[in-house]
């Protein structure tokens, strides 16, 4: 199903949960709302699924405006977070639920809810309750059970939250190949990135009530269009004035610019190492953490500390040694905008007068 | 969202009908008595409150309410801590039984009381030997008070004993303190509040009662008259006034206590 | 130490139960059993426990059809604002503080005779006050929160994501309470019931008040147990009194069953 939000806005009483969402989402697509808690991803969610009534904004599904109808009539699936599981139910009549309520016959239900049972790998748990189950089994049980009425948009509220991190890393997979397979549109809402990249066709970050970016995993990676999605995606050490770097002299044309550094984005060794001696500058080497597969090495220049990364191939670093730091590009932002600069020195070689 | 109750053209019937509801058998009434007596004026509220009869009939009633309360308080903590540390024969049933008098009319209490207390009686006339009367006096207004509020103050404690986590006991113990000394910094501070908050709860409830304690009043002016019996005599002779009058007088005093118990509940709960 | 300690437990319960129990059980049966089914038996005492019955089960329905229904909208609306639901929270609990007696005196107040609105029935021919009608409001005022005081703490409890989770899946109102809620209320509101039942028919002081305790018309059992004990024939009222001793005790152990079934659900 085709998606579209327009102008969306909702208040709490004197909170504003959400402010001003516009979005689209293809049909077929996989979306992650990522952000932080309490910043009104949630609230998206249940104003997609009818839970929640917005105060301004249109919702469309199909080219048609679904505002004024009530959950029962929207054609959606809902994964809850806790998976709120119908706990006097057996597993059989969770699911059969949906199907039951649309007045299905009773072959109907007993076929597709044998096929969402066989689908979803909880052969033999039919006749269980919710509380003789394991926490992914559960979490089978809510997808099966939403799924079954066959909706146009599956919506997870932070589907993995309450597993276990080695069987969540196991049920993403699973998730990711379920939704390829029934290729349904679906929006899932997580605070946790790793999640969010690992399983959707594109990301959604909402912050403080408002849609930040919305982007292709790499492409929020590659170009953060906000310090907050600079700062939320990835690792960053932010400096607070961006000019001090060596080769960002002057960035930001003379007003006060603060810059975002990733470890990927910065380079050390001894000087010989470097092709461009001129861009890099001096600094210490403060601590060293082994991180199993290679060095967190955290380095001081001009008294500000940067984190970057060191393969284990290259030579062990020891704590108070002197290297060569070259940061190779930043992600500058001042009040009117935010940019991605590389190396003024790294880029301009000095040969040009000869 | 209430998904519940949101089924089209119900919703407003059943919106309005349950606020009706709520707003005539409740609200209403109560602002009625209010109303009442004030209806007239303050002059004649306070005319009717200043008959002797009436504010001895109110402060009688406090003072019986008091020791009720206190006796119950007394033994309410003591049955609550044998029902919950000791094991032994017929403890089920005799826990089971501190609801009884939840159970049984009001009216019925007084009964059994009477019969046992009353003149006729063994105990009744035991006491007449010696020289005293039990029913128709205020010692037998305060034993039907005691039976009606019996089961405030245990159900309010026993809670409060289970959780009692018994290391905290037995690290006072390791610590060298005496039986005595643990329990007074221990055990009696963690029973507190249900000793209070039942003790109120009793105490407001013997401020209302009406049915166990008008069969064993002599209901006597000034000596054995309490409130309700006062309140419901005036409503019989027709004085709805001087009835309304003594009413909103107890009234707000329930009301008070209501109020201080969930302000502790809520103290207690966010400590 | 512990002797004293249970000894003393069991003389309380000896001297504040099981004594005035038994005194009342020889009280009625003081002339034998026919002395106690004569005072079963008499016309008034067959009309008395009738018109309790009748209290008892139509306040046992209304105030159960109300009590759930108020303690639904108390938990889940949102049309309510939340200051006026914490109100009308508290409002609920108004009738344990208020007296019987002042129970009964607000109806005489609010719909009797001298009233305006009990002018206005009357003129329509319908009695309120001293009559069916006004007993039935004088017990559910006091019965008033029996009820949603034990299924507002269940559905709290559960909160309202099974309720969503029914919506999104397409049912609507009716069934999401009968297929979903109800299953995990049922046993609060059985609990509600009994203590609803034990308490209309235990309920003297507002009935007295309200009803007149016109003999043979508006008497209910308690109310006739207090007339019989003012004219002295003790026995025909501990006949009564122990038939309703009998019902509640009855209750209590239906109480102690529902409540492990509760509790274990």
């Amino acid at each position: 199903m085709h998606v579209e939000v327009r102008g969306l806005d909702k208040h709490f009483g004197d909170f504003h949960a959400v402010k001003d969402v516009h979005f689209g989402i293809t049909k077929g697509h996989l979306i992650g709302l990522l952000g932080p808690s309490g910043g009104g991803k949630t609230s998206i969610l249940r104003m997609l699924a009818g839970l929640e009534t917005p105060d301004s904004g249109e919702i469309i599904f199909h080219g048609r405006a679904v505002n004024h109808l009530p959950p029962q009539e929207r054609e959606i699936g809902f994964v809850f977070q806790n998976y709120a599981l119908f706990k006097h139910m057996t597993v059989f009549e969770n699911i059969a639920f949906g199907l039951k309520v649309k007045k299905a016959s009773k072959s109907v239900i007993r076929d597709r809810v044998t096929e969402l049972v066989e689908l979803t790998g909880l052969k033999g748990f039919e006749s269980r309750y919710p509380h003789q189950l394991s926490g992914g089994q559960r979490q089978r049980v809510a997808f099966a059970r939403a799924l079954a009425p066959e909706p146009q948009l599956l919506l997870l509220d932070e589907p993995f939250a309450a597993i276990d991190a080695k069987i969540r890393q196991e049920l993403r997979s699973w998730l990711r190949e379920l939704i390829e397979r029934v290729g349904i549109t679906s929006i899932f809402v997580t605070h946790d990135q790793d999640e969010a990249i690992e399983v959707a066709d594109e990301i959604m970050i909402i912050n403080q009530g408002r849609l930040e970016q919305k982007g292709t995993p790499w492409d929020i990676y590659k170009e953060p269009k906000t310090p907050f999605v600079a700062t939320f995606i990835g690792e960053s050490t932010l400096i607070g004035s961006a000019s001090e770097l060596k080769g960002f002299e002057g960035a930001g044309g003379g007003k006060p610019t603060k810059a975002l550094i990733r470890p990927e984005y910065i380079e050390v060794g001894h000087l010989h190492e470097f092709k461009i001696a001129s861009a890099t500058e001096q600094g210490v080497v403060k601590h060293l953490h082994f991180r199993g597969s290679e060095w967190l090495v955290e380095v001081e220049i001009n008294g500000h500390k940067l984190v970057t990364y060191r393969s284990l191939e290259k030579e062990t670093l020891t704590p108070g040694q002197e290297i060569s730091v070259l940061v190779h590009r930043a992600y500058l932002f001042n009040e009117e905008r935010s940019w991605i600069q590389e190396n003024g020195l790294k880029k301009d070689p000095m040969p040009v007068f000869i | 969202m209430n998904s519940l109750i949101r089924h089209k053209g119900w919703t407003w019937g059943f919106r309005s009908t349950v606020v009706l509801y709520f707003v005539i058998l409740i609200v209403l009434p109560i602002l009625g008595v209010y109303y009442n007596s004030f209806s007239s004026g303050l002059g004649s509220f306070t005319e009717s409150v200043s008959d002797p009869i009436a504010w001895k009939s109110v402060l009688l009633t406090l003072k019986l309410a008091v020791i009720a309360a206190i006796t119950n308080v007394l033994l309410g903590t003591m049955i609550a801590w044998v029902l919950i540390r000791y094991k032994f024969r017929g403890r089920a049933l005799l826990n089971s039984l501190v609801d009884l008098p939840f159970a049984l009319p009001t009216a019925v209490g007084g009964l059994m009381i009477l019969l046992l207390l009353g003149p006729g009686s063994l105990i009744g006339g035991l006491a007449e030997s010696l020289g005293f009367t039990i029913v128709f006096h205020q010692p037998a207004i305060v034993i039907a008070m005691v039976f009606v509020t019996f089961p405030f103050v245990i159900r309010a404690v026993q809670p409060l004993l289970e959780e009692l986590d018994a290391s905290e006991e037995e690290a006072a113990y390791t610590m060298g303190a005496k039986p005595s000394r643990v329990f007074f910094q221990v055990i009696l501070p963690s029973m507190a509040p249900g000793m209070i908050g039942g003790g109120m709860l009793a105490f407001s409830r013997a401020l209302a009662e009406f049915g166990a304690v008008v069969l064993v009043a002599g209901n006597i002016p000034g000596r054995t008259l309490v409130s309700s019996v006062y309140i419901f005599g005036e409503v019989e002779s027709d004085n709805p006034a001087g009835a309304a009058a003594v009413s909103i007088i107890l009234l707000t005093l329930s009301f008070l206590i209501l109020w201080l118990i969930s302000l502790m509940q809520m103290r207690g709960r966010r400590s | 130490m512990r002797r004293l300690w249970i000894g003393l437990t069991y003389l309380v319960f000896f001297v504040l139960i099981a004594a005035p129990l038994g005194r009342m059980t020889m009280g009625a049966f003081s002339e034998g059993w026919s002395g106690f089914w004569n005072a079963l038996t008499r016309p008034e005492a067959l009309h008395a426990l009738l018109m309790t019955g009748y209290v008892v089960v139509v306040v046992t329905l209304l105030n159960t059809l109300f009590g759930i229904m108020t303690a639904l909208y108390l938990v889940r609306a949102n049309w309510l604002g939340r200051r006026l639901k914490s109100l009308l929270n508290s409002i609920v609990d108004l009738p344990y503080a208020v007296s019987p007696v002042i129970g009964g005196l607000m109806i005489v107040l609010l719909l009797g005779p001298d009233s305006a609105l009990g002018a206005l029935f009357e003129q329509i021919g319908v009695k309120i006050v001293y009559a069916f009608p006004g007993m039935v409001i004088a017990t559910l005022f006091v019965t008033f929160p029996l009820m949603v005081r034990e299924v507002m703490p269940v559905l709290q409890e559960i909160g309202s994501q099974q309720e969503e989770a029914a919506s999104t899946l397409g049912a609507y109102g009716w069934t999401t309470f009968w297929k979903v809620t109800w299953p995990s209320i049922r046993w609060a509101v059985i609990y509600g019931v009994i203590l609803t039942v034990a308490r209309s028919l235990g309920e003297f002081g507002a009935v007295l008040v309200v009803s007149g305790n016109i003999m043979n018309r508006t008497q209910t059992a308690t109310t006739l147990v207090y007339q019989d004990v003012e004219n002295f024939n003790v026995t025909a009222a501990g006949g009564i009194a122990l038939v309703l001793a009998a019902f509640s005790a009855g209750l209590l152990l239906l109480m102690e069953w529902s409540k492990r079934r509760k509790g274990g659900h």
